[in-house]
């Protein structure tokens, strides 16, 4: 229907409209075509990647141990996963139901990891039990 | 046809805030991603489900290494290099980590000139990408020629738990998988950005449908996908 229409119209007229379709359909309205933003903010967030990158292999070189190590591993992750869903991925700037739809899911994973953190712990009992002495 | 439904020159209903917004969409009875095209739609939806088998890797993992009565290798000794004389710990992978936060980098970018419709610089971007994706599974060509010569095998090692290995091709291999898939992705799209066939519309050689260049933001979510997990497997392989 629509490209019928299109057809029928001018060459310009037929750009101009595949533009509008084009953006209402990939982007929303908010932006002007697709994902504007400026290339500072990318930088900004490259540089970021970097130092946090840094700052978890500083963990290992100084050896770090026990919950601190845990603790600091698990923050530069968690920060440099955020930093590139949000802003690279352009998570922070797409609808709510996208979003939560693709988010919220793999937390569900985490339910997952302590069903096996139970599974493991029981299974390493049983091994120290019934076969530590073999080794 | 499929692509005149699609196509509805109609902007998309406005945004209301919060969890109602979201039911709002998702029972509005036609589509729930309202401005969003099918294509990077069903990219997210994919990526999600390969969140999900690189879930289920590292869980595999993590039961293997907390469940093992043997000590397991200590990884920072095993993946260190001697560089000038001097014994570094895991600076293998942490140069592999920079090189793929490079390539994130450009492939951002790359998105960004793209929907400036700046041909050059987008397809440049994207080739700087596929090269830092190459020498990224390059380097992992290296790693594991070097772990296999020191005798490293998906059923043991000379270190300590056999299971090791296993995990280490299995997660490492499959991740290689993604980065290679990426370079090759990659080098297609470069190529057609390069010749313009966004900019004329031009049709795709294997579907029949018009390019946009938008294509360049799904081919990016892919390859930051790969990112991502490295980000993890970073954390959980090597830094534990």
């Amino acid at each position: 229907m629509t490209e019928a229409a299109v057809h029928v119209e001018g060459q310009a007229a037929q750009h101009a409209l595949h533009t509008y379709v084009h953006d209402a359909v990939a982007s929303g309205a908010a932006h002007a075509e697709g994902q504007q933003h400026p290339i500072k903010l990318y930088l900004v967030v490259w540089g970021w990647l970097f130092v946090l990158s840094t700052c978890s292999y500083l963990v290992d070189y100084f050896g770090i141990h026990g919950h601190l190590r845990w603790s600091l591993i698990l923050l530069f992750m968690v920060l440099k996963a955020g930093l590139i869903v949000a802003v690279f991925m352009h998570m922070a700037w797409e609808r709510l139901a996208l979003a939560y739809a693709i988010l919220l899911p793999p937390v569900l994973v985490l339910v997952f990891v302590g069903i096996m953190v139970f599974e493991s712990d029981y299974t390493h009992l049983l091994r120290v039990i019934f076969f530590a002495s073999a080794n | 046809m499929t692509e005149t439904t699609l196509a509805t020159p109609k902007a998309p209903p406005g945004t209301i805030p919060g969890l109602r917004g979201i039911a709002a969409d998702w029972a509005s009875d036609q589509r729930a991603f309202k401005n969003v095209s099918w294509g990077k739609a069903m990219m997210w939806i994919f990526l999600l489900s390969d969140t999900f088998i690189f879930s289920c890797f590292l869980l595999s993992y993590m039961t293997a290494r907390m469940s093992t009565t043997v000590p397991w290798p200590n990884p920072s000794e095993v993946f260190a290099l001697n560089i000038g004389g001097k014994h570094i710990p895991l600076i293998l992978i942490a140069i592999m980590t920079f090189i793929l936060i490079s390539s994130s980098g450009t492939m951002a970018m790359a998105v960004n000139f793209g929907y400036r419709r700046d041909r050059v610089k987008t397809a440049a971007l994207m080739l700087a990408t596929a090269a830092f994706g190459a020498t990224f599974v390059g380097m992992q060509a290296f790693e594991w020629t070097k772990l296999i010569m020191e005798g490293v095998r998906p059923w043991g090692n000379p270190w300590g738990a056999a299971q090791f290995g296993s995990c280490f091709f299995m997660i490492t291999g499959f991740h290689g998988t993604h980065v290679t898939i990426g370079v090759i992705f990659l080098i297609a799209i470069a190529r057609k950005v390069w010749r313009g066939d966004f900019d004329v519309e031009r049709r795709g050689f294997f579907t029949s449908r018009k390019g946009y260049y938008e294509i360049v933001e799904i081919m990016g979510l892919y390859w930051h996908f790969v990112d991502l997990v490295w980000v993890f497997i970073f954390a959980f392989f090597y830094l534990w």
